[in-house]
């Protein structure tokens, strides 16, 4: 009878804190809030006749999230701050949350936030509350759309704090069921197509994800981990003291077989190792972080989107009704971005390095193709959507700009410029690509089209109106003052440092983009008389219109005169993880360049892929 | 040895050893000659059989749960007691074998009869008529499933897949008068005994070869021929491949699959619920049995192993053609399954290409776990289990999917997809359900499909990483991933009717809530395949458990 296969990993239960962890139920509460009325509305309890109060229900819970992120994220306006809330200026992962989950694999519940997921957890939950608002106009099935909402708001929001991959991915895939039927049931006239194409893109995306999750997991082993590392990582809970830390660090260091982990911290130590198990794997030719660093990428740049996979991008955000655009535009491209930053680099640091051209590349052509086929649209939200690909396209610019290397110099400050400008800029469009699409909204539900061409003179029957949306777009055109200035000028001066004729691509979009929003601006605002269809529907703005578009406005000239304010969450964290991988450079990238010989034999190695 | 002692001996074993471990069947057995004694006596000929027959599959869940829970090294063992069973058992002179994979998918199906013989009941099919012929088809048909799974000897697993599929075509033809339900009984039984002569032939030729059908000796006479230069290796392929004929029938793998598409459209929906579900586990277990059983050998004791590691070493090659066997078969299941699906306009046929597109999925983690046997036997437990998870999920998606169609078809009289137009409308629960299924067949998060795909394609990467069939176990992998992609467009396209379309003017029936009986049924499939998704730490147990059969 041989020995039966442990059914448990025993680091795992003798390492694991109590429930008493200070931010377990703050982070849970704003992960599952939503999706716990979610749950409720769908009951049959809830009648489908109360629209009204469903709407309400919606908004209440969608602010109280937001307010729950805010009490976390600003301790300052709450008084005496508690162990829960965040620190800011502290570059570490804060308010981690760990208790396990599927003990076989080592799938943890571990969360955690730091100084660049906090903002885009507080982004997410400030633009799901406007969107909410934004719903009012949905009379379409109200009870299942705020379902399938405020789903949508807990998957959104649970990537931003999931720390271990398995869970992270089941938060990425539970965005896109309540995503494909808000668009499929209340789009526009070619929703089928959009949603299905929205569905395919994303799906054939994550699944080369779950490809990378198995490659990493299965190549990861703990035991590499020195102590210190693992405290970093939380794969022993920092919270254990003495005896019992000692014990679980003793039972990781003594295990028989390698120790696999989804801890995204600790892959991120694993992969940055000198001898990382997974530069050294081979899978036809290339290294496994190679493999695993390009699966991931495929499966982030989707959904950011870069050309050429950002064909679905246009056609969902015309068919979205305007507070699903608001979302998909603020929130979900930002999850792209967020998870090249949070995963790509960090884990597969060498596979960044060799392919920072291709990051960069991607970047400027998105840039570029999308400014000019915004300049080619003749409908409204379609303008706005390409906008989207060229803003974020600056964003791919600013991660990629992997300016450690500047001849034999090693300078980190550059790069770490680029990532900040990057993460500004997902932060500042977040605002300026929601408020713009809510003011297409604005004129699309009075006037029930969005043909550039036939708008013009809106200026002088809505002015207010008009007053808030030029002020958007030039949020979004990157005039000086403004939110969307900040960032591109970071990424723009960093991608100097990297390479001399991207940036003067990227410099020179500037002009594309002042050019389809003014020109915009001009047939819809300017002129002197709406001579459209539905001329007499052009009714000033209402309260609700105005309460979800004055917050947007001021956060955009708010951020663009103190980015600060933002800098002071996100400057520490970028920063420190940019200086750890320029250092890795300098230590692990010279090395193998003196020294090839060494690594040879290592590539070759068949027993260090297990 | 006189016949006295043979006899005595031969009694023991039986009395004492085997029959102890037969009480599931036993109880299944039992209980058809109920429900056929019941049809005699008038009194009790207006007994309802669905009951009896429930009854009598309670009482073998129990059982069955008993032989699991006293496994070895099962969680719920207490410590202090007494342990009655060991790993692995021979029972009734070596023709059956017992074990935790044994156990395992006893509890499994026996656990999918309860909850199929409570969904018939409410769907109204088989009628108080038909009720003790139905049933005891079901029962005789899970009865020859349970000794598929066991078997432990080629005669064995010959009568075992002929007693599962005879009642099977009986059960295809159940709708009496109805052309279609004939025409796929006939084609099912056809298709059925040609592949079954095609299977016995085979298991002459490799019973001339090895001298024996007893599988472990089998395994034995395997490693000495290949260690003395592969004498009659051509034959012994050609019985192989004759065997994997009529277990590629039983799995309804490419190219034997023609005959499930037109069986379970003609079929009711509560047959081919019976057929996907318990009839492909129990030919998943008995692939697994076989290609275990003949590419392993039998554990021996402590003294043994040197000459155990030899004879695994010597297996390699078998190992070898049956992961490319399996493999291949399973890339080609899998694809055909899923791109046939796409076109298909009744929802029974949908489901039948859905369950041939699963099968291929569930042969890859076959395949990645006979590859990592000799290399990796942690890797190729963690294969089984992905494999016997998949089984248990599987119950609860693909019942769940069949109480659907034959529900709904008691509402709206079709099983048509185009007539599921805007159900969304009058019954928004069952579209929810719907959903659930269907994207957990899909594979997505958080649901329990999720995490049984998850499952095999970690058994395929970890195969990539330490198996000598590297290409393959890429390739397999890679033709998953892409049929994941490619299955999201039949089972989306359902639930777009449901949803996007508008309701059909001429709609018969009324709406279907699921605060109802039905209802409860649909709840009660679904509500497992979330609760699974989300914390499926005890069933992952389970199959670990029983994924270390073999070794």
């Amino acid at each position: 009878m041989p020995p039966m296969p442990s059914l448990m990993i025993p680091l795992l239960a003798s390492s694991m804190p109590s429930l008493t962890q200070p931010a377990l139920w703050p982070l849970s509460a704003i992960v599952f809030l939503p999706a716990l009325v979610a749950l409720i509305l769908a009951l049959p309890i809830i009648p489908k006749g109360r629209e009204e109060f469903i709407r309400w229900i919606g908004l209440l819970t969608t602010a109280a999230v937001f307010a729950l992120s805010l009490w976390m994220a600003v301790p300052a306006l709450f008084g005496v701050p508690q162990a829960a809330q965040f620190s800011v200026g502290e570059a570490g992962m804060q308010g981690v949350v760990k208790l396990p989950w599927i003990e076989a694999f080592g799938i943890e519940y571990l969360l955690g936030v730091d100084g660049i997921s906090m903002p885009l957890v507080v982004l997410t939950t400030f633009l799901s509350m406007l969107a909410a608002a934004a719903s009012w106009p949905i009379g379409k099935h109200v009870k299942a759309y705020f379902v399938l909402f405020l789903l949508l708001e807990t998957g959104m929001l649970g990537v931003f704090v999931a720390l271990d991959f398995f869970l992270f991915y089941v938060f990425w895939e539970v965005m896109l069921l309540p995503m494909y039927f808000l668009i499929g049931i209340w789009g526009g006239p070619r929703r089928e197509y959009a949603a299905i194409k929205f569905f395919l893109y994303t799906l054939l995306g994550s699944v080369l994800m779950l490809l990378a999750i198995l490659m990493l997991y299965f190549a990861s082993d703990l035991r590499a981990l020195s102590d210190e590392q693992l405290l970093a990582a939380h794969v022993v809970s920092p919270a254990l003291d003495g005896v019992a830390r000692t014990e679980a660090m003793a039972v990781i260091h003594a295990a028989q077989a390698p120790l696999h982990t989804f801890n995204l911290m600790a892959l991120a130590q694993i992969g940055q190792q000198p001898q990382s198990p997974f530069a050294a794997a081979q899978v036809w030719g290339m290294s496994l972080e190679t493999w695993a660093f390009l699966l991931l990428l495929i499966g982030f740049v989707i959904k950011v989107p870069v050309v050429p996979v950002h064909t679905w991008l246009p056609d969902a955000h015309v068919e979205a009704p305007t507070p699903i655009s608001m979302i998909l535009a603020g929130v979900l491209l930002k999850l792209g971005g967020y998870g090249i930053l949070r995963i790509c680099y960090p884990i597969c640091p060498g596979a960044g390095l060799s392919l920072a051209w291709l990051v960069c590349g991607l970047g400027v052509v998105s840039m570029v193709y999308g400014a000019f086929a915004a300049l080619a649209q003749k409908d409204f939200k379609r303008m706005v959507a390409y906008s989207s690909v060229s803003h974020m396209g600056y964003v791919m610019l600013g991660l990629g700009v992997w300016s450690a290397v500047a001849g034999h110099e090693y300078r980190w400050e550059a790069w770490a410029q680029g990532v900040n400008g990057a993460m500004f800029q997902m932060l500042a469009h977040g605002i300026s690509s929601a408020g713009m699409f809510f003011m297409v909204g604005v004129l699309y539900d009075r006037v029930h089209h969005r043909n550039l061409d036939e708008f013009g003179g809106i200026f002088n029957r809505l002015p207010v109106t008009s007053g808030l949306a030029i002020v958007v777009f030039f949020a979004g055109l990157g005039l000086p003052g403004l939110c969307g200035f900040i960032g591109e000028v970071l990424v723009t001066l960093a991608s100097w440092n990297y390479s001399r004729g991207l940036a003067v691509i990227s410099a020179f979009t500037v002009i594309l983009t002042a050019a389809y929003i003014l020109w915009a601006i001009q047939r819809v605002y300017l002129g002197a008389e709406y001579k459209g269809p539905h001329g007499e529907a052009l009714t000033p703005i209402t309260p609700r219109e105005l309460s979800i578009a004055v917050p947007l406005v001021s956060l955009a000239i708010l951020f663009g005169v103190a980015p600060q304010i933002l800098f002071r969450y996100v400057t520490p964290t970028v920063n420190r993880q940019v200086e750890t991988l320029a250092d890795w450079t300098r230590r692990v990238h010279d090395a193998r360049v003196v020294a090839p010989a060494g690594t040879a034999s290592t590539a070759t190695d068949p027993e260090a892929i297990r | 040895m006189n016949l006295g002692t043979l006899i005595t001996g031969s009694l023991n074993d039986t009395l004492a050893v085997s029959l102890p471990l037969f009480r599931p069947e036993l109880c299944l057995a039992t209980t058809i000659v109920l429900l056929l004694l019941c049809r005699i006596v008038p009194l009790l000929r207006r007994l309802d059989s669905g009951i009896v027959a429930l009854g009598g599959v309670c009482f073998a869940l129990w059982f069955a749960w008993i032989d699991f829970r006293d496994l070895p090294g099962s969680l719920w063992l207490s410590s202090s007691a007494v342990q009655t069973i060991s790993s692995r058992q021979e029972i009734f002179t070596g023709l059956l074998v017992f074990d935790s994979l044994t156990a395992y998918l006893r509890l499994l199906l026996a656990g999918f009869l309860v909850l199929y013989i409570l969904f018939t009941k409410v769907s109204g099919i088989p009628d108080h008529e038909d009720g003790a012929d139905f049933y005891t088809l079901v029962l005789g048909a899970a009865i020859g499933m349970c000794l598929m799974v066991s078997a432990n000897h080629l005669l064995m697993l010959f009568m075992a897949v002929e007693m599962a599929s005879v009642p099977s075509y009986a059960l295809a033809g159940l709708l009496k008068g109805r052309k279609t339900s004939s025409e796929a009984a006939i084609k099912y039984a056809v298709y059925g005994a040609g592949s079954a002569g095609v299977m016995l032939y085979g298991i002459s030729l490799l019973a001339g070869v090895l001298g024996t059908c007893h599988f472990p000796s089998m395994a034995a006479e395997l490693a000495r021929i290949a260690g003395a230069g592969g004498d009659g290796s051509m034959v012994l392929v050609l019985g192989g491949l004759m065997v994997a004929v009529g277990l590629a029938f039983k799995l309804s793998a490419v190219p034997f699959h023609f005959w499930c598409p037109d069986v379970f459209e003609g079929a009711a929906a509560e047959v081919g619920a019976f057929l996907s579900v318990a009839s492909k586990a129990a030919a998943v277990a008995l692939l697994l049995r076989v290609a275990f059983s003949l590419g392993v050998p039998p554990e021996g004791d402590g003294s043994m192993q040197v000459a155990q590691a030899q004879v695994l070493v010597a297996l390699a090659d078998t190992r070898h053609f049956m992961v490319y066997l399996i493999g291949l078969m399973a890339a080609v299941t899998c694809t055909l399954g899923n791109l046939a699906a796409y076109g298909q306009t009744n929802m029974k046929r949908l489901l039948a290409y859905s369950t041939i597109a699963h099968a291929g999925y569930l042969m890859m983690a076959v395949a990645a776990a006979v590859a990592m046997v000799g290399v990796a036997p942690a890797g190729a437990r963690a294969a089984i289990s992905a494999v016997v998870f998949y089984l248990g999920t599987y119950v609860f998606m693909n019942l769940g999917a069949f109480a659907i169609v034959a529900l709904l078809r008691n509402k709206l009289r079709s099983e048509e997809i185009s007539s599921y137009a805007g159900l969304v409308h009058s019954s928004p629960g069952i579209v929810v359900a719907t959903a659930v299924v269907l994207v957990s067949l899909i594979g997505l998060p958080p649901l329990a499909g999720f995490v049984a795909k998850f499952l095999v394609f970690a058994s395929l990467v970890e195969a990539i990483a330490v198996s000598a069939e590297r290409p393959l176990m890429l390739v397999l992998l890679v033709v998953g991933g892409i049929n994941t992609v490619v299955s999201l467009f039949y089972y989306l396209r359902v639930l777009k009717v449901m949803t996007f379309d508008p309701p059909p003017l001429d709609r018969v029936g009324e709406s279907f809530s699921l605060v109802s009986l039905p209802g409860a049924v649909v709840t009660a499939l679904v509500v497992p395949v979330v609760v699974l998704g989300l914390f499926w730490s005890s069933l992952y147990a389970c199959a670990q458990l029983a994924g270390a059969f073999a070794f």
